[in-house]
């Protein structure tokens, strides 16, 4: 068994936290939406980020034990459980990106770090560090093919997809858990221009934009 | 601009992701402490300036992060190939022109950088000659 220290990062009480868009929406005010808005954004705050590093076929196992869902073995894929809660997304041949409801992770970090026991691994809780904003709407395929040089056509993008890639120059992931469904994971440090350039370039077709 | 298959994300990525990483299979000396200036300055400072067939070690820097090995030339920006760490090249310098013939492609291993282009000493020659 590891010698290593956990330690619960997440307060007791979520009173007064503030998610990485939270400078945003106190000196942005929330633009009026137009009739029929192709592009509809909202915050997953406060998820709980985890980045597993290790062999796939250790991790595998004990993803699988712990949370019921697969690893995810081909590179830039992501696998979710039926509800779309839990998500491990493939980041790198040895680093996968697990997604959980906020307060699980340090539970989930213990119960992996028990089930990997003396194998090579690491795991850093990161959820302090990104936050998850999610696209719907018709539009925004558009909307990325302004912002990304990768091809978010469905027909190279499938649902199932995950990627790092670049957007608007800044490093940011951008997944596909459902058919009309986008998920970008932004660090912490470009949550507010990535968030501002979502806006100016969905202005053309009509943004609403939900505020937890 | 690059198109370059990343071959830990199986898949071609555009330039801006990567990031130019140095001449690739370098050899460190086995003993440091006891090599000499010569070999030990060689490893830390002094790197090939080919032209024609270059191995790199590039970065998927936004992306799976790994290093991985590319294959080039140099004066065509042609990218041959892309390999993993620790995996050894399949094209070289000694066998490009043989793959090229056998693909039908005319060698261009160390012509001009441009079709047309011409070191500056030869043109300024025909040109008295004229």
């Amino acid at each position: 068994m590891s010698n290593i220290k956990e330690f619960d990062c997440r307060p007791v009480s979520q009173e007064g936290a503030e998610s990485p868009m939270a400078w945003t929406h106190q000196h942005h005010e929330s633009r009026p939406a137009g009739q029929n808005p192709g592009v509809r954004i909202a915050e997953k705050a406060f998820l709980g980020h985890l980045i597993l590093r290790g062999g796939a076929i250790v991790l595998d196992e004990a993803v699988r034990d712990i949370l019921g869902i697969a690893l995810p073995g081909r590179p830039n894929t992501m696998t979710q459980n039926d509800a779309g809660t839990h998500s491990v997304q493939w980041l790198g041949p040895d680093e996968w990106l697990v997604i959980v409801p906020g307060g699980e992770e340090a539970e989930l970090e213990t119960k992996l770090r028990k089930a990997l026991g003396d194998a090579h691994f690491s795991i850093v809780n990161v959820s302090g560090g990104q936050t998850v904003l999610t696209l719907s709407g018709a539009n925004v395929r558009e909307v990325l093919m302004k912002s990304v040089v990768y091809d978010v056509h469905p027909s190279a993008f499938p649902v199932g997809k995950g990627v790092t890639t670049v957007f608007a120059k800044a490093t940011t992931i951008i997944r596909r858990p459902a058919e009309d469904h986008w998920e970008l994971v932004v660090r912490r440090s470009f949550a507010d221009y990535t968030y501002r350039w979502l806006l100016d370039a969905a202005a053309e077709y009509g943004v609403t934009q939900e505020r937890a | 601009m690059f198109h370059i298959y990343c071959p830990y994300c199986d898949e071609y990525r555009e330039e801006e992701e990567f990031h130019p990483s140095g001449q690739a299979h370098l050899r460190r000396p086995a003993d440091p402490a006891n090599s000499t200036d010569d070999e030990w300055g060689g490893y830390l400072f002094f790197r090939d300036n080919e032209r024609g067939v270059h191995h790199e070690m590039w970065l998927h820097a936004v992306g799976c992060r790994k290093f991985f090995n590319m294959t080039r030339n140099s004066a065509t920006y042609e990218i041959y190939e892309t390999y993993k760490m620790g995996e050894r090249p399949s094209v070289t310098a000694e066998n490009v022109g043989d793959l090229k013939r056998q693909s039908g492609v005319q060698a261009e291993t160390s012509g001009w950088q441009t079709v047309g282009a011409r070191p500056e000493s030869e043109s300024l020659n025909e040109e008295e000659q004229a």
